[in-house]
């Protein structure tokens, strides 16, 4: 037998082996290390033309809050933007914008133009507290209790589905003290 | 009742299987012509009893029996009855039983068209999709019956998942597992030369037809996959690199190579252990595929509902079908000898070359694909790999590829000229100069890469023509002698040349597309205009409609060409009540030199529309493309020689000496 014949072989109980570790590994369990943890540590200047800028000390204010990664050059974003405006007008809970490696002039147009649904806006240029936060794909939405700790985490454009099942639900609950049963 | 007759027909046949995939083999290697002679019955009973499964399955899907649970949780009353039928193979049951009937009507096809076959070749063969066929009844029977009750029934099933409400897709799984399973075929072939220790010309052209059959099929597969994911998924683009678009899209890779493989082995005696591999490996791609899609190892929008047990049995399936082969072939394959020479230049030097990049490839592709959970498992990390990777690794592979594609078939057997070639191709490189000097006057050189796709496309095209016309001796000889050399041109070489001229369309639009289209997003009030390309689109507003089995809101938009209004087009989103989810359906004018593309989004009458509005020039060239790939490998499967069936081993070597 010649050795060259067995490399097929060989590199075929590799890959299978490894699929057998994958097999073992949740692929939708997204880097949810975060949840139920505190928010990370950070401090962001305001986006172009907003005041209020984004630290760690403005999600631990005593009330739960929503913060929502996004860019202007994110196509889901404008898709779910309508529904972050419904949720603000609301006012169920303060939403902040977590704005991620974006050109300031970009994002400030966007928000003039769509509307800005944030209370505070945390410009990332560079995504490093992205990173932080493990974002993974934009847009993505955070749920913050009071103390905050991350609550839930939704990967993707939120949905009307997610906003009244999900999220405001978890809202509510968080406002109200109770421990929420929504699942995330 | 129903469901029950369905569930022992499976059970009937596995028992079938099991017998089709143990006697012929025991037959073969000992020579009882009885048990042979089982093969092809077993596998025509297998496909009855399948068959008659799947009946009964579509049977409580288009009655709406939601005492079964596969129906009750993929099925709506609502529906219309297309996607009630549909819903029989959009989910993991169905589609499963759909892979097996389409395993056993091969299987029952090697049966009916196999019988020139040489006896224990076909009885090999047929054991071997016999094998497959008890790995895959086995799973569906154990893991995923698609005939099991609930108690009590629900009134109203749960619907199924709107994305896949929608013509391209109802037709995009069969002709994807058309694809898939179709390499089983060549797959069996291979490993019943293994056993027989035997690879000559003839077995190249008992393996081909079939390998173009399955290719065929896997091309449109994967193109309707890739239109469907155009309009439906609303963002304009074709093609992700999304995990489960790379597991059909690797077998797609290895076939090809296989099959250009398979024609050296034909002509020329030699890469015999490296054809088996191909057809080894074409295969397991596919299985590997099945895996990846269907253990929830990889996270897609394409993946169906995660089920542990479910991989740890593909896993150990593939293990058995894969690692069995492989080491099959680490014993046989040294004892296949080549008979012809090689020079590295040679029309079987060319493919070689096509193999070698399309191996590496089909391996990038790999890589890219497996890489993210490789991370998963040894880091811990998640990571995703995005076009970016693919882009980098394709194009450096496909460049050389499309270059050689040209000049390959001008190069001839045994010793070519590579010098004579590229003189013949004088009016491709014309046309390339040409291409570049375009591409260089409208996009003032500010992009290299598509100057190389305007160009390779420009060669390719061309440069099939020049061969086509060098064939036929167009303008060389009088007009008569052309006509009759074209009508006696074998369909083999029509096929090649249709395939490859399909090859450069495809190039082209996917340069053209990327390169020059206008996106336009933003926010739109009725009455807005927006110039969008050499279009404009004039923005009506937005209004409620009521479908059969969703609500939408309806955008209207006037196109305006040339100062005329074209037409309207009417994008919509939707919104389905069960399950309960949105959809984008976007609205596209197709054409062959641009499309309209429109996509309305959320709003409302105060503040306006978020909508795109695209503009996307030759787009449609991709698909069209992808067709007329389809359309020369079918042309290729109707060459006499494949038509009047193989003729017995002798016959054939008698007859190719005489070509010679």
């Amino acid at each position: 037998m010649r050795l060259a014949y067995l490399v097929p072989l060989v590199l075929f109980v590799l890959i299978g082996i490894g699929l057998a570790v994958g097999l073992t590994l949740n692929p939708r369990e997204i880097p949810s290390a975060l949840i139920g943890k505190p928010v990370p540590e950070f401090s962001l200047p305001p986006v172009e033309g907003r005041k209020e800028g984004l630290s760690t000390a403005d999600l631990k204010a005593g009330t739960p809050s929503l913060v929502n990664v996004f860019a202007s050059w994110c196509v889901p974003c404008r898709i779910e933007h309508p529904l972050l405006m419904g949720l603000a007008r609301e006012q169920i809970a303060p939403i902040h914008g977590l704005n991620y490696k974006d050109n300031p002039a970009d994002v400030s147009k966007w928000l003039d133009q769509l509307g800005d649904p944030f209370q505070r806006t945390g410009a990332d240029r560079d995504g490093r507290v992205g990173i932080e936060w493990g974002v993974y794909g934009v847009p993505e939405t955070f749920v913050v209790d009071g103390q905050g700790q991350i609550r839930c985490k939704h990967v993707g454009p939120l949905t009307e589905w997610d906003v009244e099942n999900k999220i405001k639900p978890l809202l509510r609950d968080l406002t109200a003290g109770k421990e929420s049963a929504v699942k995330c | 009742m129903v469901a029950e007759f369905g569930h022992i027909a499976l059970i009937l046949a596995l028992a079938l299987a099991l017998v089709q995939g143990i006697l012929p083999l025991i037959g073969a290697a000992r020579g009882i012509p009885a048990w042979m002679a089982l093969a092809p019955t077993a596998a025509m009973g297998q496909a009855v009893l399948v068959a008659f499964a799947f009946g009964c399955l579509t049977y409580a899907y288009v009655t709406s029996d939601f005492s079964v649970l596969n129906v009750a949780e993929n099925s709506h009353t609502l529906k219309p009855m297309l996607y009630k039928v549909s819903g029989v193979w959009g989910n993991h049951e169905g589609s499963l039983l759909l892979w097996i009937l389409i395993l056993v009507i091969f299987g029952a096809a090697v049966a009916v068209f196999g019988r020139n076959l040489p006896a224990t070749l076909k009885a090999r063969v047929l054991s071997i999709q016999g094998l497959i066929g008890v790995g895959f009844l086995a799973f569906i029977l154990f893991t995923s019956n698609p005939f099991a009750r609930i108690l009590p029934p629900p009134l109203e099933g749960r619907g199924l998942n709107p994305l896949l409400q929608d013509p391209g897709l109802a037709f995009h799984p069969p002709f994807l597992y058309l694809g898939y399973v179709g390499f089983s075929v060549a797959f069996s072939f291979a490993v019943a030369a293994l056993i027989e220790g035997r690879v000559d010309p003839a077995w190249a052209r008992w393996v081909r037809p079939w390998t173009l059959a399955a290719w065929c099929f896997l091309t449109v597969g994967i193109a309707l996959g890739s239109w469907w994911a155009y309009y439906e998924l609303g963002w304009g683009g074709w093609w992700f690199w999304d995990p489960v678009e790379n597991a059909s899209f690797m077998p797609w890779l290895a076939g090809t190579a296989l099959l250009h493989s398979a024609v050296v082995v034909e002509k020329r005696e030699t890469l015999k252990s490296w054809t088996i591999l191909l057809a080894i490996l074409t295969f397991s791609l596919s299985l590997l595929g099945t895996f990846l899609v269907r253990s929830g190892v990889i996270n897609s929008v394409h993946a169906f509902a995660t089920d542990p047990t479910r991989g740890v049995f593909i896993l150990i399936f593939l293990g058995v079908v894969v690692g069995g082969s492989l080491t099959l072939y680490a014993l046989r394959a040294p004892v296949l000898q080549a008979v012809g020479v090689f020079a590295p230049v040679s029309r079987e030097g060319a493919l070689v070359l096509n193999n070698l990049l399309l191996a590496v490839a089909t391996a990038a592709v790999l890589l890219g694909t497996l890489y993210p959970m490789a991370v998963d498992a040894l880091l811990g990390a998640k990571v995703s790999v995005g076009p970016q990777y693919f882009n980098t690794v394709f194009i450096p592979l496909m460049t050389p590829l499309l270059a050689a594609m040209a000049i390959g078939p001008l190069l001839a057997w045994k010793r070519g000229d590579v010098g004579a070639a590229l003189r013949r191709l004088w009016p491709a490189a014309l046309a390339t100069v040409i291409a570049l000097a375009l591409g260089l006057w409208l996009l003032h050189g500010r992009d290299a890469l598509a100057l190389l796709g305007l160009a390779l496309g420009a060669w390719l095209g061309i440069g099939t023509l020049c061969e086509w016309a060098l064939r036929i001796k167009l303008f060389a000889a009088p007009l008569s002698e052309t006509l009759n050399r074209a009508r006696h041109l074998p369909r083999a070489a029509w096929g090649m040349t249709v395939a490859h001229l399909g090859m450069a369309l495809m190039v082209l639009g996917i340069t053209v597309s990327s390169v020059w289209q206008v996106e336009v997003q933003q926010v739109m009030k009725p009455g807005d205009i927006a110039r969008v390309g050499p279009v404009e689109y004039r923005f009506l507003g937005v209004q409620p409609v009521r479908g059969p089995n969703y609500t939408a809101q309806q955008g209207r938009f006037e196109v305006i060409e040339g100062g005329e209004v074209a037409r309207v087009m009417t994008p919509a989103q939707r919104r389905y009540q069960q399950p309960p989810m949105e959809t984008t359906e976007a609205a596209i004018r197709p054409s062959p030199v641009a499309d309209l593309y429109a996509v309305v989004g959320e709003g409302d009458a105060a503040r306006g529309w978020a909508v795109r509005l695209y503009w996307k020039p030759l787009v449609s060239w991709i698909w069209l493309g992808a067709l007329i790939m389809c359309f020369g490998g079918l042309l290729s499967l109707s060459d006499r020689r494949h038509r009047v069936g193989a003729p017995a081993r002798k016959r054939i070597a008698a007859s190719a000496a005489a070509a010679e």
